[in-house]
């Protein structure tokens, strides 16, 4: 790890202004990201900006069905919220199989959806639930957000200090994982909004990160069933090879991980 | 007795190890200590141009920066081969030169160029980066068959066409003959995945100059010691024997890769005595990607004959074993002695031929590795039977028993010498624990749940308690393989065992203790185990391919030998007795059928005061022994594998694994189950999860645990572990060897039951998820075209 100043903030905002002051800082937030790839010599942050102790980033609140998640609630509390889970159950799902107890237990729905990781599965669950990031500035919708694999929206200086969305009437999670990481090699997050159209956001898949996949939503708009994905084609373009498996292979998980979101 | 053979004794090094009490190389402090980093090429080939220190050493906290130039100056030798190995002309392997710090050119990704000392680890870190090399890069080639292709980039001057050797064993001709004579033949081509060894434990060494001792002390991590103190001091010439003490405290995990003297440590080395400071170095995980040796990668092709009858008439193999970019310490042995003399495997094979080219390439160097060759026999052997009996429409345990060895000793056409076993007894205790009859109802239910059930089968054998001296040393072995031990009898009656082997997670303080507990009848609280010190133990092979026990143990046993001998002897003396009457047992020493007893303790103190002792007998009770084996241990059985592949996914589960072992006499059952689960966990990580992968560029795209898959609870099954032991008739204590035979046995079993279950026998490992998936493809493609 290289060397770094390392600050404490007690509110968003005093993060923001940290932020504006350092040169090249970086928010700390779960450090589940940030702090591997600090130690391995990838990051070389003049500043980090611990935003631990900043109350206004924390909790759950749910107002009918309008869900408010700020941006350093980990894993585990998503995973663990008996009323999300009566309301979204497939976000709790989703939560639940991050990583391992450790990462689940530090890492944030924040730091996910800001690192942006093309194989993470919080920014398939934001882009098909059609969610909005609040920030220390502005408000952007998460089909404004994702802009490629690790680039958001975001300004320099601005935080991610929450994410809301209106509950869907269905919802689903396919993750298959990948042997080595356990990130996703296919993930396909399935919502019914309460119109009654389905918006469907693959991770993992893709060469450039998250993306809607319109051939699922018009089926599933069509008809909420598993039935209804069997025709669907899953174009190759843009989906990524690597040494986990190809394309086709990749095609296919998308495919399959809609269905078993399906339930 | 109860902790002696064969007792559940709980492992004494545990309590250090689960409370975090362990000592590692890591651990060690020394006063004057200095952080090393090592500068390593970018480029998997390259011509160094230049380098230039100058801002590394302006740096804050540096020291010095040493390169390879300077290491040749100073007379440190090049990194050694210890088996010469004969091509099949004649002519002695082509070995290139490997400079502990790379000279003219740097032939892997990782390869160390310079080292850098400063205060701390952070100093010597950033001052790496700043050295400047400038490389002039060369075209890189990764593949042992691209490797030896005309034209292919030439990466040692001495090695023609990349080729080190090309080596034969077995009779080409009657082999042809019988295979083209053979009623059946069944003809594969068959890979052997590149596998990074990954301990717990990264390699780690502090080196310490005492100048005004003229002395050298070495902390490493090391699964022999002593070995690496000879290797040091008569080849790499960084201090002579007698001034250099190499100390291998607790190490966590070698799997083989341990075995070897590293650059780092002569470096570390060097640099201490040219810097004047204790040089520490530890690698991180990514190092360990870039520098430990792999195991494995074999490409080759194999043909076995049968006649009408399914008797194997014939066997004939051809493999290239990617060597890396350098020969390492045991590399040329292990495609060779340790792979084809196995090939026979448990089956009575009159006509055996193999042929093994070893290539250079711009990788890791490759050594080593669990199982080392045999792995590699096993795997072609038991892929051939399983395939054959498939395309013969035959049961294939039933044509594996139709061949297998019956008589011992039983000479195979490839040097080995089976001594014993019984593979009826494996095989029929495996398929019942396995419940054999059974599948065919388990794989319908599991078809009535979208599964595909499969089950396959490995009999393996191997050949463990390396190794008789005289016959390795025929063979181009550079050591003896012998092992040492020192039995000391405290005043008090305590007992220190001092041994050459080495423990790395074998649980040596428990067995070795076992096995003195049961001789003497004696707690074993009252007996501790000494090694991995060579100030302490006089000398050592260390541990590694399953000899501790076979090897190391009989050492102990023939010193025990000695000391009973004389323990009777004082005894008979003060109880005027007989010395055949004498006999110990329940911390006593008796006159046989009299009350007549000296407590155990009272015979060691006898010993020491010398008060009353037989005449002209010496005082004291510490004996020593070497023990020279006298041919190698052939452990074996039979191994069944289950696997429910999701034919959407190619997820493959192994639903059940049952293994029958005959490691011979067992000293304790808990920690050989505990060597089998492991080993097994390992098989399965190299038949479903682990490779190492590089770009065509020399990059290894798989050097962290986010590519590189690593087996995990969750991927492994609950193992059902029996034994059906015959003695091995070549020890005191009759053992085989048990470390390795679950990584040896295991991956043919798990490729069987795969191919079994999706129907297609064209997939290597890894059987990932996609490689299984792409196969029921294929598949379906055939189908589709009938
Ligand atoms: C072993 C392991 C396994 C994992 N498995 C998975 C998995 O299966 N699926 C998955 O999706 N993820 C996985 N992760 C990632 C993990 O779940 C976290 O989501 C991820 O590391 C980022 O969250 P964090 O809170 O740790 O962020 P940090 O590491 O602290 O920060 C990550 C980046 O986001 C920035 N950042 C953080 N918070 C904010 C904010 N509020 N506003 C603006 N910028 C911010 C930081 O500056 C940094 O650049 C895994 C991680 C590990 C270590």
């Amino acid at each position: 790890m290289y060397e770094t100043n390392f600050h404490k903030a007690a509110t968003a905002q005093e993060a923001a202004a940290l932020l504006n002051r350092s040169e090249d800082g970086k928010i700390l937030a779960g450090g589940q990201t940030l702090i591997p790839t600090m130690k391995q010599r990838l990051a070389d942050p003049t500043d980090v900006i611990d935003v631990s102790a900043a109350a206004d980033l924390r909790g759950i609140t749910i107002a009918g069905d309008q869900v408010t998640i700020g941006a350093m609630t980990t894993h585990a509390e998503v995973a663990g919220h008996a009323a999300l889970a009566a309301l979204c159950p497939s976000i709790c799902k989703l939560a639940a199989n991050i990583g391992d107890p450790a990462v689940r237990h530090r890492g944030t729905i924040g730091g996910s959806l800001a690192n942006n990781d093309p194989a993470a599965d919080y920014p398939a669950a934001a882009l098909a639930l059609n969610a909005r990031i609040h920030t220390t500035s502005r408000e952007i919708a998460a089909d404004d957000f994702f802009e490629g694999m690790f680039t958001t929206a975001l300004e320099d200086d601005e935080i991610i200090t929450a994410v809301s969305f209106t509950a869907p009437a269905k919802g689903g999670y396919g993750k298959f994982p990948n042997p080595a990481s356990r990130y996703a090699m296919a993930g396909v997050f399935v919502a019914k909004l309460a119109d009654g159209s389905a918006r469907v956001a693959v991770t993992g898949a893709g060469e450039d990160g998250v993306h809607r996949h319109d051939g699922l939503e018009a089926a599933l708009s069509a008809d909420w069933a598993a039935s209804a994905v069997d025709g669907v084609e899953i174009s190759l373009d843009g989906l990524l090879s690597d040494l986990h498996g190809n394309a086709a292979y990749r095609a296919n998980l998308v495919k399959v991980m809609a269905k078993r979101a399906l339930g | 007795m109860s902790e002696g053979i064969g007792a559940r004794v709980l492992r004494k090094e545990d309590k250090r190890f689960i409370t975090g009490k362990g000592r590692y190389t890591d651990d060690i402090i020394e006063s004057n200590q200095a952080y090393a980093a090592f500068v390593r090429s970018p480029h998997a080939h390259a011509r160094i141009v230049s380098l230039d220190a100058s801002a590394a050493l302006a740096m804050e906290g540096v020291e010095t920066v040493l390169t390879g130039p300077e290491l040749v100056a100073d007379g440190i030798g090049n990194i050694i081969c210890g088996w010469g190995i004969t091509s099949k002309d004649g002519t002695p392997m082509n070995m290139g030169a490997w400079s502990a710090l790379a000279t003219e050119k740097a032939r892997y990704v990782g390869d160390a160029v310079a080292i850098v000392v400063a205060d701390t680890k952070s100093q010597a870190k950033l001052a790496a980066e700043a050295v400047v090399v400038n490389y002039e890069e060369l075209p890189v080639v990764v593949g042992a068959v691209e490797a030896l292709a005309p034209g292919a980039p030439q990466i040692h001057d001495n090695a023609p066409g990349n080729l080190i050797f090309d080596w034969e064993i077995g009779d080409l001709a009657p082999t042809d003959a019988a295979l083209a004579s053979a009623a059946h033949v069944t003809e594969m081509a068959i890979t052997n995945n590149r596998l990074a060894p990954n301990p717990m434990e990264p390699r780690s060494a502090i080196a310490t100059f005492n100048e005004a001792e003229d002395h050298y002390t070495l902390y490493t991590t090391s699964q022999n010691p002593h070995v690496a103190r000879l290797v040091l001091s008569a080849f790499y010439n960084v201090a002579p024997e007698h001034k250099l003490r190499v100390i291998a405290p607790d190490v966590g995990g070698g799997f083989g890769s341990k075995i070897y003297i590293y650059p780092e440590e002569i470096v570390c080395l060097w640099a201490s005595m040219k810097s004047g400071r204790s040089v520490k170095w530890t690698s991180d995980r990514t190092e360990a990607f870039l520098t430990d040796a792999h195991g494995r990668d074999h490409v080759s092709t194999a043909k076995i004959g049968f006649d009408n009858d399914g008797k194997i008439v014939g066997l004939k193999v051809n493999t290239k074993a990617n060597f890396g970019a350098y020969m390492s310490l045991f590399s040329s042995a292990v495609p060779t002695y340790l792979y084809a003399t196995l090939l026979s495997g448990q089956y009575d094979i009159a006509n055996i031929y193999c042929d093994v080219q070893a290539v250079y390439t711009n990788t890791v160097p490759v050594d080593a590795y669990r199982g080392a060759g045999r792995p590699e026999a096993c795997y072609v052997v038991e892929r051939l039977m399983e395939t054959a009996a498939r395309e013969m429409g035959m049961d294939p345990a039933e044509l594996r028993a139709k061949n297998f060895v019956r008589s011992f000793p039983h000479q195979t056409p490839v040097i080995m010498a089976y001594d014993s076993g019984d593979f009826d007894a494996n095989l029929k205790q495996a398929q019942a624990a396995a419940d054999v009859a059974g599948f065919a109802g388990r794989k319908a239910e599991a078809a009535s749940r979208g599964k595909l059930r499969g089950m396959g089968y490995s009999n393996y054998i191997e050949a463990c308690g390396i190794a008789p001296s005289a016959a390795v040393g025929s063979l181009g072995a550079g050591v003896g393989l012998w092992e040492s031990a020192e039995v000391r009898v405290n005043p008090v009656g305590t007992i220190e065992i001092l041994t050459g082997s080495h423990s790395h997670g074998q649980g040596h303080e428990t067995t070795f203790a076992q096995i003195v507990a049961e001789r003497f009848d004696l707690p074993t609280e009252n007996i501790q185990i000494v090694h991995g010190d060579t100030d302490k133990v006089q000398f050592g092979m260390g541990t590694y391919g399953s000899r501790s026990g076979a090897v190391g143990m009989s050492a102990i046993v023939k010193a025990m030998d000695k000391v009973e001998a004389k323990v009777k002897k004082i005894a008979a003396h003060v109880l005027e007795a007989g010395e055949d009457d004498i006999v110990i047992e329940g911390g006593a020493v008796k006159v046989a059928g009299t009350d007549k007893q000296m407590l155990w303790h009272e015979v060691g103190l006898a010993a020491y005061t010398a008060h009353n002792i037989p005449e002209g007998m010496e005082p004291g009770l510490k004996e020593s022994a070497f023990y020279d084996p006298t041919n190698f241990t052939f452990p074996a059985g039979c191994y069944i594998c289950e696997v429910e592949v999701d034919p959407e996914t190619g997820v493959t589960e192994v639903v059940q694994f049952v293994a029958s072992d005959d490691f011979g006499t067992i000293i304790n059952p808990m920690i050989v189950e505990g060597q089998v689960h492991g080993g097994i966990a390992q098989g399965i990580g190299q038949a479903m999860l682990e490779n190492v992968v590089y770009d065509a560029a020399g990059q290894q795209l798989s050097a962290s645990y986010m590519d590189y898959a690593m087996p995990r609870a969750d991927d492994l099954p609950n193992y059902s572990v029996h034994h059906a032991s015959t003695t091995c008739p070549g020890n005191p204590l009759g053992m085989k060897g048990c470390g390795e035979a679950g990584a040896i046995g295991s991956p043919p079993a798990v490729i069987n039951a795969i191919t079994d279950a999706i129907g297609n026998n064209n997939l290597s490992m890894p059987a990932t998820p996609a490689a299984v998936w792409a196969a029921l493809q294929d598949v379906s493609q055939k189908l589709a075209a009938e």
